[in-house]
């Protein structure tokens, strides 16, 4: 009778493969850590990776109640992510002047496939006002403002006043009827700033020798829309802040915000 | 940060600190430097040795003068410091001016504010629309003001006084009426129905040399602050 002998059957071509894969130079410099197989390397996982770091490693149980904390607030952040997305594939097509701009809005509905990116995003911002407003309520309903939290309400505050900008200055960029005449009517009300504006209280008291500061084409109205009225020079400036502005001032606060979370131990914890 | 469902708090205590450094013999009193730069204080050095030679009496300490054997530095650390935080908290305060005055354009591509309206005689009475599209005025002709109770032109800034939409003439109805929000006028201004607060705004309106009519959108006359008296809110024909 022949010996036997207990041999391991041969691995497979694929495992034979990522085998050779994960132990080359290239994939050890960018993977750090193992499989995420053992806690150890669950661990890692998360805190070798930059975008994966800003999430805690565990959660509290009491962060993904959904009845209490609605997830509104990680609703807004990733509805803020998809406008920024499909505000920039926007940009591709949409130009901000008086003579293209109802063009280019028609023209990404018509003339660029599939058609759907400008109704995303107009969607989108509908949305990201709501989940923000509902979070802002269930945070208040929650108590998650009272002590040491109440920085981070104020903070929140902000950018809620931030994301209604970010619906205004959106507004107008399809230059049509309904743009020009609600930018109008909310632009109007700045005329009547005090001291700021040309129509306000103290306007008058503004002048410098006798020549007055603030009137029509000097005024609070007038640094917000670049002329003395809806024009080609408010729909550029809008187009800046609603692009880049208002959303790098936003993305700075929600750092301030996620950080504020972390910081006081996790989403929803207890005091 | 990584873990958040232990306690906070558990920070382990630092190992013992190690001993204070001997105390450094006490500094010599630096000289009093107010009121001088760095050059006057290096060029001072001969200068108030001259000095304090001239007068041999004149204490070393008094304001201004260094002693010639001082090799404390002319400015502290803390005063370099401090220099340089006040040119960059002047040069960041110069940058921020800079960038408001940035969002003031110069110049703007707007249509021109005055524009000539033709000849008196080219109008008939009643409400012309001929520069509401272009300049954003009606130019009124009537037989008797509301106010003022002569013949003559007024030009109405097409601009509801509620908030800012253009109003439309409707001829059949004689008065003005905002799309908007429904605020009403009648063919002075004079505000009847709807929301608006006020009477529309006239413009200057003058005789120019050559005897046309001058319409000057810079200067609005409101009626509710008695301005509408004004002899260039009304042109007498």
């Amino acid at each position: 009778m022949a010996d036997t002998k207990t041999v391991a059957p041969k691995e497979g071509a694929f495992t034979r493969f990522w085998n050779w894969l994960t132990e080359t130079q290239a994939w050890t410099s960018i993977f750090r850590h193992d499989m995420p197989t053992t806690d150890r390397n669950r661990v890692l996982v998360m805190l070798s990776n930059v975008f994966l770091h800003l999430h805690p490693v565990r959660l509290r149980k009491s962060g993904v109640r959904l009845r209490y904390t609605w997830c509104m607030g990680g609703l807004s952040f990733f509805l803020f992510l998809s406008l920024t997305l499909t505000g920039l594939l926007l940009m591709f097509y949409y130009r901000p002047t008086l003579e293209y701009a109802y063009t280019d809005i028609v023209g990404l509905r018509e003339h660029v496939p599939l058609g759907i990116m400008r109704e995303m995003h107009r969607w989108g911002a509908h949305a990201m006002v709501i989940t923000v407003w509902l979070h802002m309520f269930r945070v208040f309903m929650t108590g998650s403002y009272k002590p040491p939290r109440e920085f981070n309400w104020s903070v929140g505050v902000v950018m809620l006043v931030l994301t209604l900008l970010l619906s205004f200055t959106g507004y107008l960029l399809p230059w049509d009827q309904l743009a020009i005449w609600a930018i109008t009517v909310g632009s109007n009300m700045a005329r009547a700033t005090p001291f700021l504006g040309h129509e306000g209280p103290g306007a008058a008291l503004m002048t410098l020798g006798g020549v007055p500061l603030i009137h029509a084409a000097d005024d609070a109205r007038f640094a917000l829309l670049g002329g003395t009225f809806v024009g080609e020079g408010a729909l550029l400036r809008f187009y800046v802040l609603h692009c880049v502005g208002l959303p790098l001032g936003i993305a700075v606060l929600m750092a301030v915000h996620f950080w504020r979370v972390r910081k006081d131990g996790g989403i929803s914890g207890p005091l | 940060m990584a873990d958040e469902t232990k306690p906070q708090g558990e920070i382990p205590t630092p190992p013992a600190r190690p001993v204070a450094p001997p105390p450094r013999p006490p500094a010599a009193p630096g000289p009093d430097l107010s009121g001088r730069t760095t050059t006057v204080a290096s060029q001072g050095g001969a200068a108030a040795k001259a000095a304090t030679t001239g007068t041999a009496t004149a204490a070393p300490s008094r304001a201004g003068a260094r002693e010639a054997d001082d090799t404390s530095p002319l400015l502290t650390r803390r005063a370099w410091i401090g220099l340089a935080w006040g040119a960059f908290s002047a040069a960041s305060a110069a940058a921020l001016a800079a960038t408001g005055r940035f969002m003031f354009p110069n110049v703007l591509n707007e249509p021109p504010q005055q524009f000539k309206a033709g000849f008196p005689n080219e109008y008939g009475m009643g409400v012309d629309e001929r520069w509401k599209e272009k300049f954003g005025i009606w130019l009124v002709r009537t037989p008797e003001d509301v106010d003022l109770h002569v013949s003559g032109f007024y030009a109405i800034v097409t601009v509801c006084t509620h908030l800012g939409c253009t109003p439309n003439y409707l001829a059949a109805e004689n008065k003005f009426k905002c799309p908007c929000h429904g605020s009403g006028f009648r063919t002075s201004g004079i505000n009847f129905e709807g929301p608006a607060p006020r009477p529309l705004e006239r413009a200057r309106v003058v005789l120019a040399d050559d005897g046309q009519i001058l319409v000057d959108k810079s200067k609005h006359y409101q009626r509710e602050l008695g301005q509408w008296s004004d002899p260039e809110a009304f042109l007498k024909a």
